[in-house]
């Protein structure tokens, strides 16, 4: 039995902003109450939302959440939490997390649950614990989560490896066609958007974002005989401070989250999800047990040498490596472990 | 693996419509290494409270230049302590009258800084009594 999940469970929200601090601090009260709710997740839809800074991710999160709570079919509310992750200072570890700002209308409304994180050093645009935050979210059974990562440019693609469905938002006049094509960022939209359409240039990047989806391929999930069609990412236009187009955006985050269910993706993602989770847990696991292997100021000394120039970077790994008593197959290819 | 960031909300209740002051001191904890969650103005007690118990923060600091700080303050106060968070360190920045600084610390309020406080003063207030708040 674990009180901290019990009162999760029984839909305290006290107990849950705990638990995502233990979960963030990396605290393991926090883990043995996932442990207790792991079974308890796995329900909910869980939409990413990216985007280069200043593209208005927070307001259109704030809509879809609204549209989530009051749906315009009159179909029945969902619940909607939403995670807001906001860059780490490099220099302090400090952070201005303000994406509340552009959430105030949901405040008041018990079936919506906002968590501020900060990235706490992480580069992909999440922090290493968003996706157990994001776990316990769905455990504490919210039907749809909403992920807004940090302002992102071209690399910041962790976002694909979590979400069912990734939303990509883009406004006027933020780079020309080549940058289009390169940026990495688009190439994960299950769902592109160009907000604030009413902005001069909206013509421009509308024709640019049309011409680098025609460029592309349709995307599958592992698709096997009688599966439906690939998904074709579609282009919607929005204009989030007025609510324009969140209704068409609503309608296809739909037909995303039905395509997933039809297909094998649904299950597909959740499958490859589990397992990055894992690598990335075993990844950091390894090295801590690693450096605690080592003779005491070893390290330093080898560092010291690469410093110095009296090594190689390569050099100061193997000596590192061959300090340790781990097995054999693991200092030789320390890669090979992860990626087989 | 474990690490503990302090986690402050900074928030303007009331109408007032400046909220430089509330910045600068966000911007200051956060060089400071905390995180800061910032919630923009004309805030209701009632959204303050929700904003400090989704977020689990250690600390809310409420800047009011409105003059409607005894109003807002024990509601602050009172609906933090409804939900549990009795234990939140409440530092009240603004335009404090002088002769309402005792009658707002006797209610809970853990601090009041007034103009020309320095920046570093409430950073090393706000790491003592979350300090002292974790050993307890």
């Amino acid at each position: 039995m674990n009180t901290l999940a019990e009162e999760v469970l029984a839909g305290s929200r006290l107990a849950l902003a705990r638990l995502l601090t233990l979960i963030e601090n990396g605290d393991p009260q926090g883990e043995a109450a996932l442990d207790r709710l792991f079974p308890h997740s796995g329900r909910a839809h869980w939409i990413g939302i990216t985007g280069s800074p200043g593209a208005g991710k927070s307001s259109l999160v704030n809509r879809l959440a609204r549209a989530f709570r009051q749906p315009a079919d009159g179909s029945p509310p969902r619940t909607v939490a939403i995670v807001a992750v906001d860059p780490s200072s490099p220099f302090t570890g400090g952070a201005l997390l303000g994406d509340r700002v552009r959430m105030r209308d949901l405040s008041g409304d018990p079936g919506v649950f906002i968590r501020s994180m900060a990235s706490r050093g992480a580069l992909g645009g999440l922090a290493h614990t968003t996706p157990a935050v994001v776990q316990a979210l769905d455990s504490a059974g919210f039907d749809v989560i909403l992920i807004e990562t940090v302002g992102a440019g071209q690399s910041e693609v962790e976002i694909a490896r979590l979400a069912h469905t990734v939303i990509v938002v883009e406004a006027p006049g933020m780079g020309d066609d080549i940058q289009a094509i390169k940026a990495g960022i688009l190439e994960i939209a299950d769902i592109l958007v160009l907000n604030k359409a009413d902005l001069p240039g909206a013509e421009n990047a509308l024709r640019t974002l049309r011409a680098m989806l025609e460029l592309g391929s349709p995307r599958g999930e592992a698709a096997a005989e009688n599966e439906p069609p690939l998904w074709h990412p579609p282009l919607v236009t929005t204009i989030a401070t007025q609510n324009e187009g969140i209704a068409e955006l609503m309608s296809r985050i739909q037909a995303h989250a039905a395509y997933l269910r039809q297909s094998s993706g649904w299950q597909a993602r959740d499958r490859s999800r589990l397992q990055n989770q894992l690598e990335d847990l075993l990844q950091a696991a390894l090295l801590k047990r690693w450096r605690t292997s080592l003779p005491e100021g070893r390290y330093q000394q080898i560092l010291a040498d690469l410093q110095a120039r009296r090594i190689s970077p390569y050099q100061a790994l193997h000596h590192l490596l061959d300090e340790t008593d781990l097995p054999q197959s693991f200092q030789r290819g320390s890669s090979a472990l992860l990626t087989s | 693996m474990t690490e503990r960031k302090i986690r402050v909300l900074i928030a303007k209740p009331g109408l007032d419509g400046h909220d430089r002051g509330a910045k600068v001191v966000a911007r200051a904890l956060r060089d400071a290494g905390m995180e800061v969650i910032y919630t923009g103005l004309r805030q209701t007690p009632e959204m303050i409270a929700e904003a400090a118990l989704q977020e689990d923060v250690d600390a809310v600091g409420l800047s009011i230049l409105s003059g409607a700080h005894m109003a807002l303050v024990p509601r602050v106060l009172e609906l933090l302590r409804a939900n549990g968070q009795g234990h939140v360190h409440v530092f009240v920045g603004g335009i404090i009258p002088e002769q309402d600084i005792p009658a707002l610390l006797a209610m809970g309020v853990r601090a009041v800084y007034g103009p020309g406080t320095s920046t570093q003063k409430v950073v090393e207030d706000l790491r003592a009594a979350v300090l002292q708040e974790n050993q307890a």
